[in-house]
């Protein structure tokens, strides 16, 4: 045994450290309040944006209509067989994504991601609450819990908590009709599932949004471990000019300024960090590249005479050609590479793939099931008679009669169950299931053989729009 | 990242372990992550002992709240049928002909039917009601019916059966054995002709089905009718279509002449209730032969 004690381990887990930043103002905070502005906006007025589709269908513009299947979007009617929009829609965004972050970086987590949004927004409403970083750390360091403290943290909480139910419950009216929702949900009428959602959203909203915050991004969310691959040395991130900033220090007369670097270790830019880094130690997993330490940085420096972009957007290949005394490459060779081209370009051609394809779709379609218990039914006179299950769909907001045929064999005969007529109603925006049979006379050709290659042909009686699909005939064989 | 994390401020730890200069961080977890796992056990905990969870030797225990799939599904089924009582009401009370005319009850009572005849009519007619000749059960789909096709007819066939000794309202006919009553070459010459009437059947022998012409009046026109095309009343087969019961090459026909045949069928009534009988008879109407 050793006399010496061991040294005790590091503890395993670690406490949250509390982040106040500083109000900041700059063209990237200005940016970032537009864009909240904008996508708050977007999120909160849609589904109240009405849309006249007819007397049988939703009149609500956007709107995700489980119970009936369908997803109205505008002009757009997605039905369930056409999910593949929403999954080309997910392959874009997708794509997108990639593409914005081998060019800028997390650029979607530092102004677009939601959890960014929010948390930007309920530090907004903290900051008109309890007052500036200073005021709010003085609040968290007053360990008495006098009427002041108790009234402003009343406040804030109240005022995230509506913030969250009003995220929550914009929520549910993409799934049902806003007006009438709301009415419910305040009369206590809706469904317990409305309700359930509301405060599951509220609840979630409140707690990451007020309290969890960067430790959402750091621990929670798997974006940025993946940008890791998505990035490479020509993305534009944010960063510090460390061969212009070095040796930081305080420009303070007498005490050898000429010899430092830029930075005043003024703690600015720490000091309005919402993950609560310093950049200047480079690269971090908690960088949201927000840049609003850029905006901080830029306001010190114009103050202090000194040139803007001591921490500013760059790439990785810049800093290293600055350090040389070489000028940065552009912009737009950052941005138009390869790499980004590629991504451009598949992106582009799944949203070309899309647009074709929502407009090549047909209004009418059906599906033929042949039905094979038994494959075929003798009839007294010696016939052989075919059932097939057919599904017919109607898009359209009315009503439409629709034409049946049979093509393949001219002795083929084509019969709806229940109807002496060749056409069968089929009510707006709804698919038929009709049972339709296929008669082949005794001896006939169709009849004796094994089986014969036919096609169900489909009018709609008002347009005149045809779909067919190609089926078969069991006959008797010989 | 392109680099990894420079904290010159709190230096994290590493565990010691460097493969090619690649260190393993010791990154502390979070403490409210700590947490979460805890109240996750303490979930656990608690949702054992709200819901049914711990084996025992005689089941398991059953949980505070009461909670079972069994008694879930009793109370789906019992709503279920709530919901159907004021249909299957309406169902069992209306004209049998009135059931197709009206588009709900007609829906409702097909797809009610489908779901009897899965449970009860498969067995002998088959799921898809193409009945099974080697057993002598009626193909449902097709034009032909022993004993008529009409809703009615179908609905009296369900609900008292055929043959049925234990329902005096059982529809009943019987076929005599000609094996026992007619000379063997009687037989064989009825039996050509009898094939004869058949479209799909080509004669090799036309002066045996001349001869079989003069049996079949004598002994057999009395209940299939003189033209051979049978008579619904006493279930007796049309012979003139290209439809058999029990199948239609020599040998069985021989047979049939010769033993006779005849298939019974169960009454309904008690065991399914009037809607449900109702429902079956829509459906098996409306499978594509009904009259």
């Amino acid at each position: 045994m050793a006399n010496t004690e061991p040294e005790a381990p590091p503890s395993l887990y670690e406490a949250r450290e509390p982040i106040f930043p500083r109000r900041v103002s700059g063209k990237f905070r200005n940016l970032k309040w537009a864009i909240m502005i904008v996508t708050l906006g977007i999120y909160y007025i849609t589904p109240w944006i009405r849309w006249d589709r007819g007397p049988s269908l939703p009149d609500q513009a956007v709107l995700i209509d489980l119970a009936n299947r369908r997803f109205f979007f505008f002009w757009i009617e997605i039905w369930p067989h056409e999910f593949y929009f929403i999954a080309g829609l997910l392959v874009m965004a997708g794509l997108g994504l990639f593409l914005f972050t081998s060019a800028l970086g997390r650029v979607w987590c530092g102004y677009a991601c939601p959890q960014t949004v929010w948390t930007d927004l309920y530090i907004l409403v903290e900051r008109w609450i309890e007052g500036d970083r200073n005021a709010r750390l003085r609040l968290h360091r007053q360990k008495k819990l006098d009427f002041r403290k108790a009234r402003l943290r009343v406040t804030k909480w109240v005022s995230w908590f509506l913030i969250g139910l009003a995220t929550g419950g914009a929520w549910v009216f993409y799934f049902a009709d806003a007006p009438t929702l709301a009415r419910d949900l305040f009369t206590l009428d809706a469904h317990p599932v409305a309700y359930i959602t509301v405060l599951v959203l509220t609840l979630t909203t409140f707690l990451f949004g007020g309290f969890a915050r960067e430790q959402i991004c750091i621990y929670a969310c798997p974006w940025p471990r993946i940008q890791a691959a998505m990035l490479d040395e020509d993305s534009l991130v944010v960063g510090y000019r460390e061969w212009r900033g070095e040796p930081r220090g305080k420009h303070r007369k007498g005490e050898g300024a000429e010899e430092l670097g830029d930075c005043i270790d003024c703690m600015a830019c720490v000091n309005v960090c919402p993950m609560g880094i310093d950049i200047r130690d480079g690269q971090q997993l908690e960088c949201i590249t927000c840049a609003l330490c850029i905006d901080a940085c830029d306001d010190v420096m114009e103050r202090i005479g000194k040139p803007r972009g001591l921490i500013d957007y760059m790439a990785l290949t810049d800093e290293t050609r600055e350090r040389a005394g070489h000028p940065p490459k552009p912009v737009w060779q950052h941005v138009f590479r390869p790499r980004t081209i590629l991504y451009t370009v598949l992106w582009a051609l799944v949203g070309v793939g899309l647009i074709v394809a929502l407009f090549v779709r047909s209004d009418i379609g059906l599906t033929v099931a042949p039905v094979r218990n038994p494959t075929y039914v003798t009839m007294s006179d010696g016939a052989i008679r075919n059932t097939y299950d057919v599904r017919l769909r109607n898009k359209h907001g009315e009503e439409r009669m629709f034409n049946l045929a049979v093509k393949g064999d001219p002795s083929l005969r084509l019969q709806i169950e229940g109807t002496p007529y060749s056409a069968v109603p089929v009510p707006a925006d709804s698919t038929l299931q009709q049972r339709v049979y296929v008669t082949a006379p005794a001896r006939s050709g169709p009849a004796m053989s094994e089986r014969v290659d036919i096609r169900i042909w489909v009018e709609d009686n008002a347009n005149g729009d045809r779909v067919y699909k190609d089926t078969i005939f069991n006959g008797k064989g010989n | 990242m392109a680099k990894q994390p420079q904290k010159k401020k709190n230096e994290v730890e590493t565990t010691g372990h460097e493969w090619d200069g690649i260190e393993e961080l010791n990154t502390p977890l979070p403490r409210w992550w700590l947490w979460t796992f805890y109240a996750t056990i303490v979930w656990a905990v608690l949702y054992t002992i709200a819901y049914p969870a711990w084996p025992g030797i005689k089941g398991a225990t059953p949980g505070l709240l009461g909670w079972s799939t069994r008694a879930n599904v009793a109370a789906e089924i019992e709503q279920a049928e709530q919901a159907n009582a004021g249909i299957n009401e309406r169902l069992a009370s209306v004209e049998l002909t009135e059931i197709s005319e009206d588009p709900e009850l007609n829906s409702y009572a097909t797809s009610a039917g489908e779901a009897v005849f899965k449970t009860w009519c498969a067995q002998c007619h088959g799921s898809g009601a193409a009945g099974v000749q080697a057993g002598g059960y009626p193909n449902l789909l097709d034009d032909a019916w022993l004993w008529g096709g009409t809703i009615e007819d179908i609905h009296t066939t369900i609900t008292h059966g055929i043959r049925n000794e234990e329902d005096p309202d059982a529809r009943w006919s019987q076929m005599p054995a000609f094996g026992e009553i007619l000379p063997p070459e009687e037989v064989e010459q009825v039996v050509n002709y009898v094939m004869s009437l058949s479209p799909s059947y080509e004669p090799k022998d036309p002066a045996l089905v001349e001869a079989g012409a003069e049996v079949f009046d004598i002994n057999c026109s009395s209940c299939h009718g003189v033209d051979g095309t049978g008579d619904q009343f006493q279930g007796a087969p049309n012979l003139t279509d290209a439809i058999w019961l029990y199948g239609g090459d020599y040998a069985t026909v021989k047979e049939t002449v010769i033993n006779a045949r005849f298939g019974v069928m169960p009454s309904w009534q008690g065991r399914l209730d009037e809607s449900e009988i109702r429902a079956v008879a829509t459906y098996v109407h409306q499978l594509g032969g009904g009259e």
